[in-house]
């Protein structure tokens, strides 16, 4: 079975205010892999997912699912995106079933995405799925990520990684094909950190979902990853994890940009 | 009796025409309070006001008119908050000033206030035709409709815009129609309390809901029945007592309020809380 290219950037460049946030990168990734992003903060990783996902003006191409801007646009449903934090109000008045029901939402737009891909030959068929039952598939969604017992709860008295699973079960009840984390368990505790990675696995490999996931755990990356990207505006190297991982100049080339960047952060 | 007054006319008109206000002032402020648009309708009924006058000053049907310019100003509005770097506020401030502006220069060029005027500016709930309840019920039906079809993506838009957007939401077309139905809604009230205090019924009853920490569906059922209780209690109490029904039915939704933060601060309400089930599970 050929394996098909789930996004494909090439030549990307992404400036704004004078500065470059990314600088001339280009890699790909493969329909199951799970791809960890590292880099320093300030590195651009945000910036890259946001001209992924749409929000943010670029240089260069990007393509998902193999088709390019004309069709760009109405793919992005088939994206989830967990944000490195969403910041709501404390009092908002919304159940974990209230915030993973959003997702169902575009229902239409997979749809209609689902169609485009078919005109276009592709046999990705399980676009197609219709979501019949929206409360199943919201308890289902709360399952994968082990949250049906906390349906009820309001989302303000959630702990940070709980919080983050909902988020993933929002994104997965669309179905999505490929799911953008941005440093999802930044300011998580291990004990939940550790919860959060295994649904990653697991929404990987039952339910077939490619995985961008940035984070500064190397750790994490070296057990959960297959793919390893290490930016910091520029792109360093992307490739398997046991190339990143044996090469000590790759290493060292990211330790010390990390630091540099952390030396500047300091002096600013 | 108490209830023998429910035969007069215009009793029942105003309690018609009062609680379909009250339910959407209080429906569609959920999501104006979430938006941190508490204020948006105030700067709409001021806008409303310099509708009025065009109305009043070119002969037409001060309601219609009114319609008309809070529609245009929620247009522009929304226009200011996304394409310039006018913050929230501000851009409120702008579009009240600039329609209470409009409206106060027209009324001296027509010759000074009208009794029509004073009773868009402060309600008269108890002197509202029947064709004015029955354009009431029309709309608020209307109203309730589109938000009952919209509240997903509203609730979206009002929970994180950025994430609505990556989830396929036009988030663009989301924010004007949120506009023109919080205008038509704010313009649909006026007769209630008046322009002056109809951010009241829009902000109040959600205050007051929102303390009770429920999920979204129960705080607007909760909303609602605080909004329509004030305005029920508001109308009879403004006729025993023979005071203006608008500051009535404002005073019971504060006292409503004041009820309970004073409930809560006394562990009522977060007693119901912990009686909820639910179990906490940490198996990933």
């Amino acid at each position: 079975m050929s394996m098909t290219t789930v996004l494909q950037v090439e030549n990307l460049t992404i400036g704004y205010n004078n500065h470059i946030a990314v600088d001339d990168i280009s890699f790909d990734v493969a329909e199951g892999d799970i791809l960890g992003i590292v880099g320093p903060n300030g590195a651009g990783k945000t910036t890259l997912f946001r001209a992924i996902l749409g929000l943010q003006n670029y240089k260069g191409k990007i393509k998902l699912f193999e088709y390019g801007p004309d069709k760009y646009k109405s793919l992005i449903p088939l994206v989830g995106y967990v944000p490195q934090k969403i910041a709501f109000e404390p009092n908002f008045p919304a159940t974990v079933y209230d915030i993973v029901s959003m997702g169902i939402i575009s229902d239409k737009k997979i749809v209609k995405g689902g169609k485009l891909i078919q005109q276009c030959g592709c046999c990705w068929n399980r676009v197609y799925k219709k979501i019949d039952k929206t409360e199943d598939k919201i308890l289902e969604a709360l399952k994968t990520v082990g949250m049906e017992d906390l349906k009820n709860r309001r989302i303000g008295e959630l702990s940070g990684g709980e919080l983050q699973r909902v988020f993933i079960a929002k994104s997965l009840v669309k179905d999505p094909l490929l799911l953008i984390l941005d440093e999802p368990v930044t300011s998580v505790d291990v004990e939940s950190q550790t919860k959060f990675y295994n649904v990653i696995k697991k929404i990987n490999k039952e339910n077939g979902i490619t995985i961008v996931w940035s984070s500064h755990d190397l750790d994490a990356i070296k057990k959960y990853a297959n793919r390893v990207s290490c930016m910091n505006r520029k792109l360093f190297f992307h490739g398997e994890k046991e190339k990143f991982f044996e090469d000590e100049n790759i290493l060292k080339t990211y330790t010390e940009s990390a630091m540099q960047m952390h030396m500047h952060d300091h002096n600013h | 009796m108490l209830l023998d007054v429910l035969s007069y006319g215009f009793m029942q008109k105003a309690l018609i025409a009062g609680i379909s206000v009250a339910i959407i002032c209080s429906f569609m402020g959920t999501f104006l309070v979430l938006r941190r648009y508490a204020l948006f309708g105030d700067g709409i009924a001021h806008v409303a006001f310099g509708g009025i006058s065009v109305g009043l000053f070119l002969g037409v049907a001060p309601l219609w008119s009114a319609f008309v310019v809070s529609v245009l100003g929620g247009l522009g509005l929304q226009k200011l908050r996304s394409s310039t770097k006018i913050s929230g506020d501000a851009a409120v401030a702008v579009i009240l000033v600039s329609g209470l502006a409009v409206g106060v220069t027209l009324v001296s060029a027509s010759g000074g206030f009208s009794v029509d005027l004073f009773s868009f500016l402060f309600g008269s709930i108890l002197l509202i035709s029947l064709e004015d309840t029955i354009t009431i019920i029309g709309i608020s039906a209307g109203i309730v409709v589109m938000l009952l079809v919209f509240q997903k993506q509203f609730l979206h838009i009002s929970f994180n815009e950025e994430q609505a957007k990556v989830a396929g939401l036009n988030v663009t077309m989301l924010n004007y129609l949120f506009v023109v139905i919080a205008a038509v809604t704010v313009v649909t009230s006026m007769r209630l309390v008046g322009i002056l205090l109809i951010s009241a019924l829009i902000v109040i009853p959600n205050l007051s809901a929102m303390l009770f920490g429920k999920g979204f569906k129960k705080t607007i059922v909760i909303s609602v029945s605080m909004s329509v209780v004030s305005v029920v209690v508001g109308i009879f109490l403004s006729y025993y007592l023979n005071l203006a029904p608008s500051g009535m039915i404002v005073l019971i939704a504060v006292a409503l309020l004041l009820g309970t933060l004073a409930c809560r601060s006394l562990g009522l309400i977060s007693k119901i809380n912990i009686q909820e089930p639910s179990k906490i599970s940490h198996n990933a």
